[in-house]
Formats: C-alpha cells, structure tokens, sequence
C-alpha cells in the first residue's frame, strides 16, 4: 500500500448565502493515508491560502465525532462513505489513490448556506427550544435514586441520546426530512419517567415547530438512519409519530 | 493590590452553608432589572446560564460554535464524580475534597474544594431530573465505576459519552430559558474584549463571524465560561477553536492569571502519525486497568520496530520493558497521568519508542485477553478498540495499541476569589478558563463536576451578592469606554489584514506548539525555559511583520478568527514559560528537572512554593508582576506522592 496519495477534489465554493455557489475543482498531492478527511482539507487550505486564495470554509470543532459540527456531503453521502462516523473520524485510507472526491454542504431548505460547505442548523435549535427539556429548574429535586428505572428503558433512552445533532439525516433524506432527530429527543424523554409530564405537549410542539422551519415530510425510507453516524434507529420515529397521533387526538 | 480569596471564617465542613446565608440576595421582582452576560456555552457557561434565567436575571449568552450544543465539554469520555456513596464503599464529602486535594498536589485551596465536593451530589440529582440517562443497574439505581486517584466507585458514568449527557442537559435547560425569553443567545459570536466602566466590568465587545460586525453588549456583571487554553501547545485533545482569547484580553484588563504553568498531559492519546496531523485524540485512562505498558529493553530493537522489520509479537518476554511495573510495583500501570506521561517520554527519549515517529509506547492487551477472554475485553473496551481501529487501521486485539501523551487540559486559569470572581469586580469565571479547584493536576471525572459546581450551584448564589451591592442603573453601549474598545479591536484586526506578509497562521501556530511542547512540556528546566522565552519573543514579532491573512473583516473569515485568537496565544505561552520559570520546584503535571528525588520523581517544595501565583499585567512589552496567595492547610497534611 502506498503511504501517500494524490486526489482530485471538487469542491461546492459559494461566496455566501446571496451568490449563486459552482463547484470548482483542486489537486491535492502527497497525502499520508493515516491522515483524517479534515486534515486533507487543512493541507489544502495551507497550499491555497500561500497562494493568496480565499480557504475551503467548513465547520469542524471537536474532530472526535461527538460535537457535530463537521457536515460534509462526500460523494453523495453524509460524512462520506463509511458506517456510523462523522467527517473528521473517516481517513484518506479509505480513498484510492488518483481518484476524485467530490465535497459539497448539507442541501436541505431548512439548512441555508452560510459560505462554502458551511450550512445554518439554528433551525434543530429552534425545535429543542420548542419543547425538548423537562421544566425543572436547578435545585430543589430528589434524589437521583429516588426513582429507579429499568436498565432497559435507560439503555434505550441513551441510545436515542447519543444523537449529535450533526443533520446528516435531514441531509440523506430525499425530502430533508428531520424526523430522526426530532424523534430522537422526543423518544429519550419518553422512554424516561422525568420525560411523562410533558410528553404529549411535548410531542406536539416540537413537530410544530420542525414543519414551521421548512423541513420535508417522512416517506419511512430510512436512509437517516442508515447514514445516521451514531446509528440512531427508525423506531424512534415510530414511537414519536404515536405520541403526536395520541396527543393530537386527546 | 492584595489578593483576597474571601474563603469564609468557621470550621471546612460550614464554610459554604454559612457563606450561603451571609451573601446579600437580590429580590425576586428586581432580579429582572439586572442583565449578566455568559460567554462560552459548555458545562459551566450553560448551566450558569440556564439557572441565572431561572431565577429571573436577563440574560446574554455567548459562543463561537454555531449551536451551545457543541461545547468541548461534549467531548468528555470517562464520567462525573460525586460523593453519594451508593456503593456503601466507604465514600463521603470529606474524601472526595481529600482525594481531590492530594491528586491536586497540594496546590489548590481547601474551601473551594471542600464546597466542590459538597455540591457534587446535587449535580447527579439536577442531572437524573433533566432526563440525562446514566447508566443503571438491573435494580433500576445509578451505577458507578472507580477512576484514577481513588479507592472508592463514586464515577457516574453515560456510556463513553458522559460530558455529551451533562452538556445536552445544560443545553436542553438553556433552551427552555431561550424560549421563555430570558437567555438570548449569540452563536458564532466571539469575544474579543471586556469593557471595564469605572473599576467595575460593564460589557463585552464581540465579533459576529458571520459578519464580521464588531458589536457593544453591556450588563450588571459579565461571567467568562470559555474553557481551557491547552491549544497553545498547537496540538492538544482540545476542539480546533479552543482558544484563550477571552481570559487573555481579561488578564490584559486588570484581572490576574493564576498558575498559569499548570497544564495536564494525558498519557493515553493516539500519537501523532506524522507532520499533517491538526488535532490529537485521546483514548479513555480506563483501558489502564487491563492493558500493560511496555517498550522494548534494547534501542536496536525498537529501531527494528520503527522500520517495520519486525511486530511487536515477534519480541520474547525478556526482550520487553514493563516500565511502569517495573518502577512503580504497587501501582504499576495506574500511576496518575503526569506520572505515566512523564516515563513514556523519559523511554522515548532514550530510543526506545516504537511507532513511525518513534513517540509511542505499546500499550498491550495480550495477557488480559488470554486471563479474561476476548468477550469480557470486548465488553468493557469494545468501542474504544472500535475508534483505535477507525483511526490506525490497525486492530488491537491483534496488535498492541500504541500511545503517546498529549495535552488535554489547563488546571490555570484566571485567578478568582471563593465568589468565583476575578480582580476585576463584577467579572466572574467558571469552570476550566478559572484556576480554582486542581491544584497542579486534576483528576478523572473531575472537570465535569467542576464545571458544572460552578455553574448550576456556585455562581448563581454569588453573583447576586455582587449584583445586590451595584445600583441597577444599566450602562448604555453608547459609553465612551465601549467606542474605544471597539476602535483598539477594529485597529488589531485591520493591522492584520494589513500585514500582508509570507506566511500562513498556521505556520506560526505550529511553530509556537513545538517551542511550548518541547521547552514547557512535560519536563522543564530553567535553561530551556530561558530559551524559550526568547524564541516567542522573537516569533511574536516575526508574526507582526510577516502573517498572511487573507480576506476581510466584513464576511466568514476563519483565517482572521484564527490569527486574532494565534496572536494571543502567544502572548498567553510566555506568560506559561514565565510561571514555569518562577516555580522551582515540580508540583503535580509541572515537572522541574532540578527538582526531583534521589530515584527521579518530582519533589514538592513545600516551604518555597506552598502558593497560587497570580499574575499582574503591567503593559506590552513589560514583565508581568507576581502576586502570591499563600495556601493554607488546616484540614490536610502535605504529604510528599509516591507511588512505589
């Protein structure tokens, strides 16, 4: 296996949100296989940058899969081409050597462009805002014994929870649907008994709010969850859609 | 000025409960006449957040990521301690401020640990009410696991994902007071200035990085929850857009740094592949308690290993070095970090590291995998096995895993009194960006229960007892003072775009992370200290005169967020090699070669050094001024570590 590879990038450049973006094509040579996805682009960027061109914009932070910041679209797929990682977990190993990447942002309408491969997720805040929390304010709760709960709900509650909020669902979905991560907050409070006060309004407000932001409606294709990094399964939208129809008819 | 710490009269155990009664209360209908800023949304800045609206203060919170989901304290793996005792193993308030004294080598104050301790409880209960789903057991209770530095099982735990958990709770809290309107949120906006009005801080200049439009917020009191500066050192386990800037520009303000030396090698991190590499991943302490660390005896056989002429299972049992085991028999593997990330580099340096580079020791699964099969090692490790693998391509339980240390966190911070407050009046910091609760080294499962003690149950007591002494008149952003920070921002940043020179932000990034790493890393000593000085000193003024940053101000432009946030890195590294320099003796991650014991291991100097260097600004280009707060124990007796 050879150490260093050579690639051929196209890359999705737009200015900002106003101006039309192209994709615009670069070289990049001498990569070590061991390098990250985003170490690639950080290589890159240093050779353009010397040569006075404006860098690649991409969001990135904790470069450990957990933040949810990076949201690349490689070659058709969020955050490329392996299972249950995010950008900055996947290395040029997993690219041939000589052959073409192509890069682009999340495309959904709810998920603007900002410039170059950076899109505007503030709308998944807005639907956290809308209902995904318990109404307790800190002090004055039991004890964190006082209610025991099945190992089996918690492990199924932690499962919905591990979601990051990276948007590669909506991002996957062919009508940017955002039904597995909304369905992955509703779910952890529902599968839990500090979630049962408010579940119903709960349920209803934050799918309220995820039709009010513009994203697609759910065909149960399950490519969000196929591309989902943290494996999030469809059953949550299953159980959510229950808590809607339930509450929306009591 | 003298430092006063304010740490309250009367026996450890009712410091806190008296201290609570005697600060003055600002009355519920006149809480909405006060506005505080937060900046930094992770553990302490979001909790600090979320309870200030609550308690019906108005509030702005501030951070560089695009969501406060994302905070860095996301990214912590391990757990949270707290002294709740559920195991019936002995544990109770008094040995988790113990055990967190004593990690700290007796650098930190006993009653803003104690009070950590203390609080650590109603961490765990605010947690569970939240909807966090720690881990359970079949009974349906909390379960815990044990970590470094103690004896007892006090760490609660969300899989590998507990400060993903803690983080999402403080998030979700912080949401709920967004939409109730009492928090507004910034995102990708960044700090760049505190605006200091009659004494007192006022307010805050902030860069949209969107825009780039510098704007004025003013406030009753401004709280500073922006992490740690561990990416001096270029590459560290830190998020890319850690950065020190805020602390920085407050220490330029008026208010003191404390320790600033004191950083944390984490000893079991992937080690570097190699000179492409931007960020460094660190892999749990807990794959201590079965894998064995070794190198091999002989240099000529690690040279073997460098070039791939021979595996590591082609090495006989004789041939191998368990360092660890070998030096320290009664703790082998399970010395705390700075001690395992001191020997990994003292067998490097000696040649005999393994790996490409040369910078890794084997950290080795085999004999655990052949007592307690490969099932019951999968069962504990299977996920971190699962991202070595991600990121090695190399599988170990086939294949020793190989690590290296790499800095993770800063235990300096600004210098702040038992209030939580600054020099500064009416300037706060919580969490990791204070200096306040680890001494010279902070143990496992410790930063989370910090950050979140601070900004759940510190801070919203003793920030209305600041606000209740200042008349609620609010500021306008229309104060002179405000129009010429904004001017002295504006100026640095056109001076940048201006300079126009050859090389990249990064360059000089990387250049001051191999001087930091190499001369105030893990082991110091007045001559590299020396040099180092003079090095940064001189790459400082390389970078005025010849930084390329592209761009301009007025759009998304990551190359200038960098090269504000680069430019106080450096300054903030040699105020680090500064304080290395002062504090002669080694004391917990700090590592002073000219201090050490018979046998090589740090020696504390109690009688010299028992105190918190806070330093003073005194102008560009002038030395800082040290001031020492003088550490007194009363509760604990100073006891030099070993682990033999």
């Amino acid at each position: 296996m050879e150490k260093e590879r050579n690639y051929t990038l196209k890359i999705w450049r737009q200015p900002n949100a106003q101006s039309k973006g192209a994709f615009k094509t670069y070289e990049v040579k001498n990569i070590s296989t061991g390098s990250s996805f985003l170490e690639m682009l950080d290589i890159l960027n240093e050779e353009i940058s010397e040569k006075g061109e404006d860098p690649v914009h991409f969001d990135h932070d904790c470069r450990e899969g957990i933040c949810g910041m990076c949201s690349l679209f490689i070659n058709g797929r969020p955050h490329g081409p392996e299972e249950e990682i995010t950008v900055c977990q996947l290395h040029m190993r997993t690219f041939a050597n000589g052959t073409t990447i192509t890069i682009e942002p999340w495309r959904a309408k709810a998920f603007p462009v900002i410039k170059d491969l950076i899109v505007d997720r503030t709308a998944f805040d807005r639907i956290i805002q809308a209902g995904g929390f318990v109404s307790i304010n800190t002090g004055g709760v039991p004890d964190a014994n006082a209610i025991p709960i099945a190992k089996h709900d918690a492990e199924l509650a932690m499962d919905a929870a591990a979601c990051i909020g990276c948007g590669a669902c909506v991002a996957a979905c062919k009508n940017a649907s955002a039904m597995l991560f909304v369905s992955a907050k509703v779910s952890q409070l529902a599968l839990l008994p500090q979630g049962q006060a408010e579940r119903k309004k709960r349920a209803l407000a934050m799918v309220e709010q995820m039709d009010e932001e513009g994203f697609g409606a759910c065909t149960n294709t399950g490519a969000c969850s196929a591309e989902c990094p943290k494996g999030i399964d469809l059953s949550n939208i299953a159980r959510m859609n229950r808590d809607y129809f339930t509450a929306a008819i009591s | 000025m003298s430092l006063d710490s304010k740490i309250p009269e009367g026996p450890l155990a009712e410091k806190w409960t008296k201290h609570k009664f005697n600060l003055k209360l600002v009355n519920p209908s006149n809480k909405r006449k006060y506005d505080i800023i937060v900046v930094g949304t992770g553990l302490a800045g979001g909790a600090a957040a979320a309870s200030f609206g609550e308690l019906g203060y108005n509030v702005k919170a501030f951070c560089y990521q695009d969501s406060p989901r994302r905070a860095h304290s996301i990214a912590a793996q391990g757990g949270i301690n707290a002294a709740k005792n559920y195991q019936n193993d002995g544990d109770s308030v008094f040995r988790l401020f113990y055990d967190t004294i004593k990690g700290g080598d007796y650098r930190s104050r006993e009653a803003n640990v104690y009070r950590l301790a203390e609080v650590s409880n109603n961490i765990i209960d605010q947690c569970v009410a939240q909807g966090v789903p720690f881990a359970r057991e079949y009974g349906g209770l909390l379960d815990n696991r044990s970590f470094g530095g103690a004896q007892v099982s006090r760490t609660f735990y969300a899989r590998g994902q507990t400060g993903q958990q803690l983080l999402l709770g403080a998030y979700s809290a912080l949401s709920r007071q967004i939409a109730a309107g009492k928090v507004t949120m910034f995102t990708r906006n960044e700090m760049l200035d505190v605006v200091i009005i009659d004494g007192k801080a006022r307010g805050i200049i902030t860069r949209n990085l969107v825009t780039g439009k510098i704007e004025s917020h003013s406030a009753h009191a401004v709280v500073l929850a922006t992490g740690g500066y561990g990416n001096v050192f270029f590459l560290s386990t830190n998020a890319m857009g850690c950065n020190g800037s805020a602390v920085w520009r407050a220490y330029k303000k008026g208010a003191f740094f404390g320790n600033p030396c004191f950083t944390q090698i984490h000893p079991t991190c992937i080690p570097v592949h190699g000179d492409q590499q931007s960020k460094l991943t660190l892999m749990s302490e807990s794959l201590r308690n079965d894998g064995r660390v070794w190198v091999p005896k002989e240099v000529t056989v690690a040279e073997k290993l460098r070039k791939r002429q021979i595996k590591p299972s082609d090495i006989s049992e004789e041939e191998r070095d368990y360092y660890l085991e070998r030096i320290y028999p009664s703790f082998g593997n399970l010395v705390p970090r700075d001690v395992a990330s001191r020997n990994a580099k003292n067998v490097c340096d000696e040649g005999k590291g393994v790996g490409e580079t040369g910078l890794a020791v084997y950290l080795d699964f085999r004999d655990a995998i052949k007592r307690d099969g490969i099932e019951v090692i999968k069962a504990k490790y299977g996920n971190l096995f699962q991202m070595y693998e991600k990121i090695t391509a190399e599988n170990p339980y086939e294949t020793p895993m190989m690590i290296y240390p790499a800095v993770h966190y800063t235990m300096g911070g600004l210098w702040v009194d038992y209030n939580l407050q600054t020099t500064i009046p009416g300037l706060f910091a919580a969490g990791e960006c204070n200096f306040s609760d680890h001494g010279a080294n902070r143990l496992g499962a410790s930063a989370l229960m910090q950050g979140l003690a601070d900004g759940y149950f510190v801070i919203p007591y003793t920030i209305g007892n600041y606000l209740a002494g200042i008349p609620n008149a609010r500021v306008s952003t229309d104060h002179p003072a405000f129009a010429e920070a904004e001017k002295e921002i504006k100026d640095r940043i056109n001076t940048l775009l201006n300079i126009k020179g050859t090389k990249t932000v990064d360059h000089f990034h990387k250049e001051l992370g191999k001087i930091m790493w190499e001369k105030c890393g893990m082991s110091r000593d007045e001559k590299r200290l020396k040099e180092a000085k003079v090095e940064i000193k001189k790459l400082r003024d390389e970078y005025w005169k010849d930084v390329k940053v592209l761009g301009v101000n007025e759009e998304l432009n990551m190359t200038l967020e960098k090269a504000l946030r680069v430019a106080d890195f450096m300054e903030l590294g040699e105020l680090m090699v500064e304080d290395a320099l002062d504090r002669k003796e080694s004391c917990g991650g700090h590592f002073r070669e000219e201090s050490q014991t018979e046998e090589g291991e740090a020696k504390r100097d109690d009688v010299n050094f028992t105190y918190v260097s806070a330093w003073e600004f005194k102008g560009d280009d002038k030395p800082a001024a040290l001031h020492k707060e003088e550490l007194v124990f009363e509760n604990v007796k100073l006891t030099q570590r070993s682990y033999k």
